[in-house]
Formats: structure tokens, C-alpha cells, sequence
């Protein structure tokens, strides 16, 4: 049996754990074995119909009203005592902070080996996996050893694909036996205020700043680029590091990953570790006075001239195409 | 109030990876190394809480001998020890390295030092194994956050803070604690000249621990395909905004 554990809000599959529900399809019947999935908390079984699409023989739900919460520990747990029970071959997560945090739990419980961010998986004993190092801009083939083979799936490595035919999926709730140990970490969101401003992450343009801004006062020209076009603000990391802007619009390996329209890069050279964050721009427009700067080499538009002077022309001939 | 934290050395990569023949390793003959961002952060963070509540610091990792470098890049900024877990350059996967690790914090424990907050990155740059934390946690039964944006010690509690995608998640936990944090929870300083001198006469204590078969086993390298692309210069150096501006109309943000 294969198990796809899945993260959940209010039971509904976040996207990531859609697309692990995808690759374990595809697994599960490349290793003629059948598919269950696993969701933690009260609410899990509420969204058991979206299953139906993905070949999903069982959904199990471990039902504890302490479960509600995410606790790292006892999610992990919970799974521990499933696969005691079921006996999958693979368990396979999402690679989110909470997909990567519970399989790591569950890995160091279990003595296994864990390979985080799987792109490519081939079943086997050992498994031979592709995984992702660097943020993705470098690639490992792995062999996966132990008794369970223990994976997550990197984001976006697949498209979640619900399959036309349907499957019966049979709802098993379960109490895990849980110490209050297992409680002592325990996560708690926290509502917040909208800031009504466009985030990063979901903006359609950002414009992003590197070094060759100048200094923080050189962001202007670009905040009111971003301005123009309904867009955000981004940033390297050498801007970062110089305190020009804070580490929120930072794009990169250790920054967020963006996946605008188009991304407008001024002045930054195209590090892999800023390319791996903006990879999934559909357009990329590179503002730099370096003809041979790697961004202008994976950009699709470029410009090669100073960042202010390009951008102070543009913006002036924007208000007046607004007629402004 | 007593801190060890843990960092990896790694090559500073930049504007492309290149291999060696082997696919084994990336060709670090023309590249510097450094402590993984994430570290950076925790080496600060480690840093910080000292200077407010007073206390040791420790710094830890397991690498080659050249790893002295990083670790010395660490008490640059403030750590007052550092050791070495020596390896012969060999890889070692996250459940052995994290193994390695706990046996270290052990001999540590066993000499009278206990750590009131192990601290690590989310993951490591180069290998990114999202675990060795979280392990080192598990052996030695205590609770572990990983993912911290913010945190901040009073009595005997640390309160953690994580982003989501909408927004922000804490969490209260009693020490002893494994935290592992994530670039961002702060901008670490730049180590001073004297400390760049105190740091190199420092002793670093070795230990030298066995290769184990953490059961993941890394067959080669490769490189992402890029597909296959080309440039539209819009221009040079002449005025271009015309240009541009069309260039918005077709994409419909204009
Ligand atoms: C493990 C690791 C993780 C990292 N994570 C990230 C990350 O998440 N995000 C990130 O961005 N970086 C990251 N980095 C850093 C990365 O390697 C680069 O150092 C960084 O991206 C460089 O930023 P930059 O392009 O702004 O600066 P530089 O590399 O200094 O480039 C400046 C560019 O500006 C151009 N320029 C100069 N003057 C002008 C002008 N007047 N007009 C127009 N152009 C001009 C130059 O030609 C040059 O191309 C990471 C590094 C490591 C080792
Ligand atoms: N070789 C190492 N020596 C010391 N600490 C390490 C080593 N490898 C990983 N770590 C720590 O464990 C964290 C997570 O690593 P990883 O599980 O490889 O992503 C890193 O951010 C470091 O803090």
C-alpha cells in the first residue's frame, strides 16, 4: 500500500498535497499497489468526496479533538501508529513547512531515511529518487533505503491531475493514542489584519531590485514602476544584507518564490539562488548595464542601460501615456 | 542561559553550478565557501539572546578540516567555542549527520555543559534534507519548532513565530528546545576586526566520529535541462520607454 499523507485546511487538500495525491497515483499503479491517504484532525474527513478523483482506495482521519491544532510531534505520531498498523511501502508528503516538519518527525521515530523534496520517484529496493538541492537549481539522484520508504514531493515538480474516473472511498476514523508529550509543541495561526497589500508571492507584476539600485532612496523609481502596473516590490539578497529592504520582498532560495507575469529585474546579475525564485514568472524583463549579466542571458526582454535612468524615462512616459 | 548551534559549510555559489567530471560534487575550485544563510541567521539569533540574557554559546559542525573557516566566521560575531565533528570530506547523509550531532551534544552533557536551545537552520543549502534538526530533537526528547521567523526568550519559555501564506502562526514552548530558524529572523552583523582577530587564535576542540550509512545515499549529481532560450534586446543605452510601454500594453498591465 502506498500512503499519501495529506495537510488539509478544514479538510480541503491544500495544492501541494493535491499534487502528491497525483504522484502517488501514478506510483500506485506503476507498483500495482493500492492507494490510501491520510489526513490529521477532526475535521479531515470533511472534504472525502475531492478523494474520489484520485484512485484513493481509504482515507484515513485521526480523530482527536487536540488534533484540531497542528502539533508537529503528534501529527507525526498519529502516523507512526498508522503505518504500524497498515504497513505502506511509501509515505509520501508535501514539502511544505508543515508536509517537510511532520515527515521528518515521523522519519526520526521510525529509524528511517527521509528524502525531502523528490521531483522524479522510481520504486524499487532501495527507491532511486531525483531530489532537489540548491532551492532546485541543482539536482541529486538518490537511493532511498529502509523497510518504508519515506518521501516528499517537491512543489510544482508535477501538475495536480484529478482523474476522470471515480473511486469508493471508505472513511476510517481512528483515536491515536497520543501522550501529552506529544503536545508540547503546539502551533497556533494568528489572525491578522489584511494589509491590502499585494503579496509577493501572488502579485501578477513584481519589480524586483538588486545592487545595482544603487542604494534603499534608488527603490522609488521602482515602487512607482510597481505602482503603474498593480504590482509588488522584490529584492536580491545583496539588497537584504545592505538593509535597503526588509527580507519579506526578498526573492530566492531563502526568499519566497514568485510566479508573476512579468518580473522586472533592475540591477540585479541573475544568481542561480535569485533565479530558483523567479523561475515561474511567465516573462522576464532584465534592466542591467552588464550586456553579459546571467539575467540578461534567461531574461526574454532586456535592457541594457542604468536602472535609474531606464526607469525614471519609463515612468515619465507612463504618466503621460495616463496623462498625468 | 546556554546556546549551541549547529551550521554546515557550504560552496558560495553564484552566477551558475558547474561539476566535477564525476557528477559527485560541484567544482569548488573557483568558488569561496560559507555558512549557509539560514545558520548565518541562527549564528545571530545565538548571538542576541546572550547579549540580552547573559550566558554561553557554542558553535558545532560536522565537516572537514577547512570547516574551521566557518567556524571561525561564527565566533567572529560573538560564539565563544566551536567544535568540529571531523569527517575526511565524505558525505554524510541528515539521519548520520544528525546522529553525530546528538552523540556531541551527549559527550557535552557528560562533561557538565547542557544546552538550554540547540539551534539550526530550516535546512541546509546545499543538501536542503529538512531534518536534521528535527532529529537531533527526537534523540534527545526534546521539543523542536523548525520554520522560525521571530523568537524571543522570557523565564523559562521561548515564544516562536512562523509565516504562512496568509499570515503568521506562534507557538509557546518550555526550554530545553531545538529551533530551527529560517533566513530573515534577523540581519546578522558584520563580524568587527578584533573579533576577526580573537576568533583566529581561538582553540577549536575535535572530535573525529565514525561514518555511518544514514540510509539515504546520494548517487550523482546533475543539472537542471534549461530550455532552450533566447533575448529580445529592447535596447542599449538609448531611451527606451516607448518601447517598454508597449511591451506592458501586449502583456495587458498597462
Ligand atoms: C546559499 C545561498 C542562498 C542564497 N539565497 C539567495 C536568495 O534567496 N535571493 C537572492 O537574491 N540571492 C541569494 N543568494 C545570493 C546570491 O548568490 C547573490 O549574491 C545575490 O543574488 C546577488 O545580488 P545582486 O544581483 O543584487 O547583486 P550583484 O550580483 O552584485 O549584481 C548587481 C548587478 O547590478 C548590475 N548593475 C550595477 N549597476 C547598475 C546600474 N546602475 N544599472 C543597472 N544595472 C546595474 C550589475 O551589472 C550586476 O549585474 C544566496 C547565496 C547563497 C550562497
Ligand atoms: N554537517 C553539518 N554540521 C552541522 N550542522 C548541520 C550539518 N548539516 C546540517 N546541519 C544543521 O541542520 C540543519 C538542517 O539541515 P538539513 O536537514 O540538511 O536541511 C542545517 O541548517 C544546520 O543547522
Amino acid at each position: 500500500m502506498i500512503l499519501a499523507f495529506v495537510d488539509h485546511v478544514d479538510g480541503a487538500p491544500t495544492i501541494l498535497s493535491l499534487e502528491v495525491l497525483t504522484m502517488a497515483r501514478r506510483l500506485a499503479q506503476e507498483m500495482a499497489a493500492p492507494l490510501d491517504a491520510v489526513v490529521i484532525g477532526p475535521k479531515g474527513g470533511s472534504a472525502a468526496g475531492i478523494f474520489t478523483s484520485y484512485g484513493v482506495r481509504a482515507l484515513h482521519v485521526a480523530d482527536d479533538g487536540r488534533l484540531a491544532e497542528y502539533a508537529p510531534a503528534a501529527w507525526a505520531q498519529s502516523l507512526v501508529e498508522l503505518v504500524g498498523r497498515e504497513h505502506p511501502e511509501l509515505v509520501i508528503g508535501t514539502a511544505s513547512d508543515r508536509g517537510a516538519e511532520v515527515m521528518a518527525h515521523l522519519a526520526a521515530r521510525m529509524a528511517l531515511p527521509l528524502a525531502a523534496n523528490c521531483t522524479e520517484v522510481m520504486p524499487g529496493d532501495p527507491f532511486t529518487v531525483t531530489r532537489q538541492r540548491w532551492g532546485g537549481s541543482l539536482l541529486e539522484e538518490a537511493r532511498v533505503k529502509g523497510a518504508v520508504k519515506l518521501l516528499t514531493l517537491a512543489p510544482h515538480a508535477l501538475t495536480a491531475e484529478a482523474s476522470p474516473s471515480r473511486t469508493d472511498v471508505a472513511t476510517r476514523q481512528w483515536t491515536p493514542r497520543l501522550e501529552d508529550k506529544a503536545f508540547r509543541v503546539r502551533i497556533i495561526p494568528q489572525v491578522e489584519a489584511d494589509t491590502g497589500k499585494i503579496s509577493l508571492a501572488q502579485a501578477r507584476v513584481v519589480v524586483g531590485g538588486g545592487r545595482g539600485v544603487g542604494s534603499a532612496e534608488g527603490f522609488a523609481s521602482l515602487e512607482e514602476l510597481a505602482q503603474h502596473l498593480g504590482g509588488a516590490v522584490g529584492c536580491s539578497r545583496a539588497v537584504t544584507s545592505l538593509g535597503w529592504r526588509p527580507h519579506s520582498d526578498q526573492v530566492g532560495q531563502t526568499g519566497t518564490r514568485i510566479a508573476p507575469d512579468l518580473y522586472i529585474a533592475c540591477g540585479i546579475s541573475g544568481a542561480i539562488q535569485h533565479m530558483v525564485g523567479c523561475r515561474a514568472a511567465k516573462h522576464i524583463l532584465a534592466i542591467n548595464t552588464d550586456p553579459a549579466a546571467p539575467i540578461v542571458q534567461q531574461a526574454d526582454y532586456a535592457v541594457i542601460g542604468d536602472v535609474q535612468k531606464v526607469l525614471r524615462a519609463v515612468n515619465t512616459q507612463i504618466r503621460k501615456v495616463r496623462g498625468r | 542561559m546556554n546556546v549551541l548551534t549547529c551550521i554546515k559549510r557550504v560552496p558560495a555559489t553564484a552566477g551558475h553550478i558547474a561539476l566535477t567530471p564525476d557528477g559527485q560534487e560541484i567544482d569548488t575550485r573557483y568558488l569561496g565557501f560559507t555558512i549557509s544563510p539560514h545558520e548565518e541567521c541562527a549564528v545571530e539569533e545565538a548571538v542576541r539572546l546572550i547579549e540580552k540574557h547573559g550566558g554561553t554559546t557554542t558553535v558545532l559542525t560536522l565537516g572537514p578540516e577547512a570547516a574551521t573557516d566557518q567556524l571561525r566566521d561564527a565566533m567572529a560575531l560573538g560564539i565563544e567555542r566551536a567544535i568540529l565533528l571531523e569527517t575526511d570530506g565524505r558525505e554524510w547523509d541528515p539521519a548520520a549527520t544528525a546522529a553525530a550531532i546528538v552523540e556531541a551534544i551527549q559527550a557535552e552533557r557528560a562533561a557538565g555543559r547542557t544546552y538550554d536551545i540547540v539551534m539550526f537552520g530550516n535546512e541546509s543549502a546545499d543538501s536542503a534534507g529538512y531534518q536534521v534538526g528535527v532529529r537531533v530533537s527526537e534523540a534527545l526528547d526534546l521539543p523542536c519548532v523548525t520554520a522560525i521567523k521571530a523568537l524571543d526568550v522570557a523565564g523559562g519559555t521561548v515564544n516562536v513565530r512562523r509565516q504562512t501564506e496568509s499570515g503568521w502562526e506562534t507557538a509557546e514552548v518550555a526550554l530545553p528546545a531545538v529551533l530551527a530558524v529560517k533566513e530573515g529572523i534577523n540581519l546578522p552583523r558584520y563580524p568587527s576586526l578584533p573579533g576577526r582577530l580573537k576568533a583566529k587564535k581561538k582553540e577549536i576542540e575535535r572530535i573525529k566520529p565514525e561514518w555511518r550509512d544514514g540510509g539515504l545515499e546520494k548517487v550523482r549529481l546533475k543539472l537542471p535541462v534549461q530550455a532552450a532560450h533566447s533575448v529580445e534586446v529592447l535596447g542599449k543605452n538609448g531611451d527606451v520607454s516607448a518601447e517598454l510601454v508597449q511591451l506592458f500594453r501586449r502583456l495587458s498591465l498597462l
